[in-house]
């Protein structure tokens, strides 16, 4: 009772999982989260710092007593978020991407918020007790030097680049380990290209705003030409301004929806590849085991075989935790796109609404101008 | 999907309906050696450095009378009556920077980057004089002018430049463009033809143009600039897609070019003109040289010239004009602003363009290697679209470039050729003072003579004085007329300049929206596609 009481009380009502603020002191942002249970409508709201972040995915990966856990895609967590200086500006769209622009952090905030989402919707990490400190305690999980536990991020070395390619047992997760590499990079690309589309569309946009700044200043009343000039140049002003609006607005369309969107399926792409990695590293280790055990000397032939045994149980978890993994992966990530897709085709179709009827206004006003 | 075009095409005869004058400053450097070397013609001509000298336009006084001629009244001399010595000058390229094309200081400003004289016309001796009244009758030549044309629908004259062809090899190779008339207008023996022209006759046309009429106060249009670069590409025949911009950024400026020329009531009636639009051959313009002896020579007078200028200190009696000149000084900086501002809006659309071929092209390739049909699907339409939106951007980039950049371009060139006709005012005004600083010199000397018993000296002062007060009244005279062309002439082109921006703007707005409405399109085809994704 006791224990399912505990669980109940426990579990977060993913969807509810919202960042509703986000203050910059200096250096550090820190950001409102806002929570509810699913048994309750209560609400909590918490303040976290991006350490804050760090601590529970690390909580997430120490868990202990989770069997398989190494087969688990874990959401990836954005990188940590530069403070604006004009200096970073640069730096910060390099290592955050589209998270770096927008107003105000939203689109990182946004990214955030779906990393809770993510986390608290997976079967296993919801219940951790690291997501519920997080989400509901008043004080800041801070920095504990936590267990680091064996999944911490790897930066590949090369020894691990070796394993990297390390042929599989397993058909499945051979093709699924080609298909990841392939795709992972594809998507990188076209997140990386789509970024210049965008900063792109925002240089053009200012480009139009000194234009029109540049009109508004050929004002001239001098005589009755230099007046009907005026008011040409005034009309023109109004017309690029409203272009410029319109790039405006639809780069920040391009940012808020499928640039997210692709940025989070990046991120994801790696988060997978990450878990085959693993998996794979264990599989190296597994069949150390094996040759090991079947190299060993009678005296140590026992020990051998025990890790052997040990080693395959370990490998066969993570095996079937992980092809569960992928295919939830892939049920969530093409609806994930789908709503991005079409979040943003819908976007950009009103957007380009407004601005069709806008400009055929100003057409029409200026036709009869002419005459 | 309708391409969208660029304005100079029929449409644009809103354009040009009204005749506009505009001004154009000619420098004729009359020097006294007529040199007409043969050159082999080179089109090359990059503008010449922008040097802060203002144009010096005729010479001191030494230079022959120009005259106040209606082209039309003169009809033996095919090319008009030619007052000044026109040389072979073909200066401006003396110092071409071989890099970018177009620069907004025109030829037209600097001495030494004309265009180019009427090669054809041969050297007219400086002692030319032609009888003084004639200007009457081009007073009320040009009052009928402006009577027909106020009843403006008349005027009816389309030019088209079109199909631009290599012809020849190498280095001695040039563009022929096609110069098709349809016009309703008697002056022309037919009511549709064509001829071929290359761009150093729109040169010479030019020049005899802005020697005929500039120094009496006509705002000639400019002719369209030269080019070492861009047109070495097309010699050396480097097919790529800077060289076919450039044909087609010179081929519209071309049609501009004659459009604005015979929009103008006097020039259209010019034999000049009339034999550039209907005869099959025309004498080669040769003179259009880029690197020229006889050009660093000229460069050096005007730079004289432009000395002398500058000191010349007007008494100006009529705050018109120190108006509007102050007027057109501002309008040529702001102009100058607004071009620049627009090139780089193209810079950016073209660069947009880029871009997002590159994005289509790598969402092309997800959706190749994407496993999921529906997703996969979704991101090659994706791809597609965004190559749809490339190619918009890229017409788009078109749309700012010939509207407005060229329009911006073609008034900044404008403009200086209306300044010199201001300068051309001041010179005549000069030459008016001069010959009454003479003339009282010459009173004075006889004076002198009255008590020196000198009869033959006598009778030689006295003629001297006869002449010298008829130049008075010559300068006077010219200088009236002058003074009253311009103010015509300006008050044309003001009006002009409204119109033709208005047209612009309109047209403008006309590609933006549909631009929009297809932008629309390829959404509305886009979201079944992404709703699909399953």
């Amino acid at each position: 009772m006791k224990g399912s009481n505990e669980d109940s009380a426990q579990s977060v009502n993913g969807s509810s999982i919202k960042i509703t603020d986000v203050t910059q002191d200096g250096d550090t942002l820190t950001f409102a989260i806002t929570s509810q249970k699913s048994s309750s409508s209560a609400g909590v709201c918490v303040f976290r710092t991006y350490e804050d972040f760090e601590w529970l995915q690390q909580g997430l990966f120490s868990q202990e007593d989770v069997p398989g856990l190494q087969g688990v895609i874990f959401p990836p967590l954005p990188s940590k978020p530069l403070p604006s200086t004009s200096l970073s500006q640069a730096k910060a769209l390099k290592q955050l991407g589209f998270l770096a622009l927008g107003d105000e952090w939203m689109i990182y905030c946004k990214a955030l918020e779906l990393y809770l989402q993510q986390v608290a919707a997976h079967t296993t990490l919801s219940k951790s007790k690291a997501l519920y400190s997080f989400l509901n305690s008043s004080e800041s999980p801070g920095k504990q030097c936590g267990k680091k536990g064996i999944l911490n991020r790897l930066s590949q070395a090369m020894e691990e680049m070796r394993k990297e390619g390390h042929k599989d047992v397993d058909e499945f997760f051979q093709s699924e380990r080609d298909s990841s590499t392939n795709l992972s990079a594809l998507f990188k690309l076209s997140t990386e290209k789509f970024l210049d589309v965008v900063l792109n569309k925002q240089r053009l946009a200012l480009a139009c705003g000194h234009f029109s700044t540049s009109l508004h200043l050929c004002v001239n009343q001098d005589n009755p030409t230099a007046v009907a000039f005026s008011k040409i140049c005034l009309k023109l002003s109004d017309i690029i301004e409203a272009v410029k609006i319109n790039y405006e607005k639809v780069s920040d369309n391009d940012i808020s929806t499928l640039g997210l969107g692709l940025d989070l399926e990046s991120r994801y792409q790696e988060a997978k590849r990450e878990m085959l990695f693993r998996r794979t590293c264990k599989l190296v280790e597994l069949e150390t085991a094996n040759r090991n055990s079947e190299r060993a000397k009678p005296n140590k032939k026992a020990i051998m075989e025990g890790v052997q045994k040990a080693t395959q149980k370990e490998f066969d978890i993570i095996s079937s935790v992980a092809k569960q993994e992928i295919e939830h992966y892939h049920r969530d990530r093409v609806s994930l796109l789908r709503d991005f897709l079409i979040c943003w085709c819908e976007k950009q179709l009103s957007t380009a609404r407004e601005s069709s009827a806008l400009l055929s206004q100003h057409l029409d006003a200026c036709k009869k101008f002419a005459v | 999907m309708t391409a969208w075009e660029p304005p100079d095409r029929p449409r644009s005869r809103l354009a040009y309906c009204c005749p506009e004058k505009m001004a154009e400053d000619r420098e004729p450097p009359p020097l006294a050696d007529a040199v007409q070397t043969d050159f082999r013609e080179v089109e090359e001509g990059e503008d010449l450095f922008v040097s802060t000298v203002s144009t010096a336009e005729q010479l001191s006084p030494t230079s022959p009378e120009p005259a106040s001629f209606p082209a039309e009244d003169i009809s033996t001399n095919s090319n008009g009556p030619k007052q000044e010595i026109l040389l072979d000058d073909d200066q401006e390229d003396l110092f071409a920077e071989a890099t970018e094309e177009v620069s907004l200081d025109s030829p037209e400003r600097e001495p030494i980057l004309s265009d180019g004289p009427s090669p054809a016309i041969t050297p007219v001796t400086p002692t030319v004089i032609i009888t003084p009244r004639v200007d009457a009758l081009f007073d009320r030549s040009l009052d009928e002018d402006e009577e027909a044309e106020e009843n403006g629908d008349t005027f009816d004259m389309q030019i088209t430049v079109s199909d631009p062809e290599k012809v020849g090899d190498g280095m001695n190779a040039y563009m022929a463009y096609k110069v098709t008339t349809k016009t309703s207008l008697s002056l022309f023996s037919r009511n549709e033809f064509s001829v071929k022209r290359r761009f150093s006759d729109f040169l010479g046309l030019h020049s005899k143009l802005a020697s005929k009429y500039m120094h009496i106060g006509y705002i000639v249009p400019p002719a369209p600039e030269k080019s070492i670069v861009g047109m070495t590409k097309v010699k050396v025949g480097k097919e790529d897609l800077s060289s076919a911009e450039f044909v087609e950024k010179r081929r519209s400026a071309l049609e501009r070019y004659l459009m604005r020329t015979v929009n103008h009531p006097a020039l259209v009636k010019d034999p000049d003109v009339i034999q550039f639009l209907e005869n099959t051959e025309l004498p080669r313009a040769v003179s259009t040289q880029a690197l020229s002896g006889a050009g660093i020579l000229r460069m050096v007078n005007k730079a004289a010239d432009a000395v002398n200028k500058m000191t010349i200190k007007m008494n100006e009696s009529d705050a018109w004009f120190e108006e509007k000149q102050q007027q057109f000084e501002n309008l040529d900086i702001q102009l100058r602003k607004l071009h620049a501002s627009v090139e780089s809006l193209v810079c950016h659309r073209k660069e947009l363009s880029v871009n997002t071929a590159s994005f289509a092209k790598s969402a092309a390739m997800l959706g190749n290697s994407e496993d999921h049909t529906a997703l996969s699907r979704a991101l090659s339409q994706l791809a597609e679209v965004e190559e749809k939106i490339d190619q918009l951007h890229h017409e788009q980039a078109y749309a700012d470039f010939y509207l407005f950049s060229e329009l911006l371009g073609d008034y900044v060139r404008l403009i200086t050729a209306v300044k010199g006709v201001f300068d051309q005012r001041m010179k005549t005004w000069s030459k008016w003072q001069d010959a009454q600083v003479m003339l009282q010199r010459k009173r004075e000397a006889e004076a002198k003579l009255q008590y020196a018993n000198k009869p033959d000296k006598l009778q030689q002062a006295k003629d001297e004085i006869k002449e010298w007060e008829a130049k008075v009244q010559q300068g006077e005279r010219d200088f009236e007329q002058i003074s009253k062309n311009i103010r015509r002439e300006v008050e044309r082109f003001e009006k002009q300049r409204v119109k033709d921006f208005k047209v612009v703007i309109i047209k403008y707005l006309e590609s933006l929206v549909h631009t929009q409405q297809q932008l629309i399109k390829y959404w509305e085809a886009f979201l079944p596609e992404a709703k699909a994704i399953a």
